[in-house]
């Protein structure tokens, strides 16, 4: 296993929600949740220390690729999320989302921690930043609701050029 | 060096007008907002007093009002001696419409160095915008209190 001990968070999001720490694990973990929350997006994961983790796009194409480095449920997820893009690996290095759940009150503290390997611009860094609030805005209203908002999953332009100047091939672009 | 400021988004599910009433109106406030109510005129150069249960917790001042777009107002804590201390900070509330959404962004700055209400306020919007959105979107605030998580 990849060793992520050295990894530099880079975006923190912390958000309260009105449910118990089992259905926000369920939120995070299960194909059909992560469908609804996360833009058409399905998890599929392997229930273990080194299992697999994707994100498969609506046409079941991969998206994001990774291992699970910790499986603590209700409480803690991490796993590697690199994007499956020609080039991003060699040119950001890898990637690990934390999901961290804690009771707070009659509510539940969910924290997101991405943590890189690598240094990275804030032009590299602008798609998550604009990505993460809307992706777990969209989880509360998900849980608290049953509803959720349609999201613009369009990366940033100034993400694009980045990418681009470092030889990623985006798709469509 | 990053200078010293939180910023934090969230997206809602209501309109800009009603947003801005929640985050104006002093009954609304308090629904939401840990029993603190938000008392003000709102006009650039008026006062505005955070209160809970009759005490002031933070005193401001209106520096931009621009319903139901921009919002923005000094933030002098006042209940605890070392941040009372503190030249005050500012903090910025832009609201924009997103599909159907609006998408509210808190940035909060103009910290000194080694500030006590830094670390402080990036615990406490969270909380805050989170019942914020919880309020709007189901009538119901979160139900815990602040005091026993924040500290």
């Amino acid at each position: 296993m990849i060793d992520t001990s050295t990894f530099k968070p880079t975006i923190v999001y912390t958000i309260y929600i009105a449910a118990t720490p089992e259905k926000v694990w369920q939120a995070l973990t299960s194909p059909e949740f992560s469908r609804a929350w996360f833009s058409g997006f399905a998890a599929e994961i392997e229930p273990r220390v080194g299992g697999k983790f994707a994100l498969l796009a609506p046409d079941g194409s991969l998206h994001i690729g990774g291992e699970v480095i910790v499986w603590d449920p209700p409480r803690k997820l991490v796993t590697t999320f690199d994007v499956n893009w020609e080039g991003i690996r060699e040119a950001l290095g890898t990637e690990t989302v934390t999901y961290e759940i804690e009771p707070a009150g009659e509510a539940v503290r969910l924290t997101m921690v991405q943590a890189n390997e690598r240094d990275l611009s804030d032009d590299i860094l602008s798609g998550g930043r604009t990505g993460w609030p809307a992706l777990l805005s969209n989880l509360k209203s998900l849980l608290e609701t049953g509803k959720v908002s349609k999201i613009e999953m369009a990366p940033p332009m100034r993400m694009i050029e980045a990418l681009k100047k470092l030889g990623v091939k985006v798709p469509g672009m | 060096m990053s200078k010293p400021e939180f910023v934090y988004t969230t997206y809602i599910k209501t309109t800009r007008e009603k947003l801005w009433h929640a985050i104006t109106d002093e009954e609304f406030t308090g629904s939401y907002w840990f029993n603190c109510s938000l008392v003000s005129d709102w006009k650039v150069g008026s006062p505005m007093k955070m209160m809970r249960g009759g005490q002031v917790m933070n005193e401001c001042v209106i520096l931009e009002s621009d319903p139901p777009r921009r919002l923005s107002y000094s933030w002098h804590t006042v209940f605890d001696e070392d941040m009372k201390k503190e030249k005050s900070s500012r903090v910025t509330f832009v609201l924009e419409d997103d599909h159907g959404a609006v998408k509210l962004t808190v940035t909060h700055e103009d910290f000194p160095a080694g500030s006590k209400t830094l670390p402080s306020i990036s615990v406490g919007w969270p909380l805050v915008l989170s019942s914020l959105k919880s309020m709007i979107e189901t009538g119901k605030p979160l139900a815990f209190d602040p005091a026993k998580t924040t500290t």
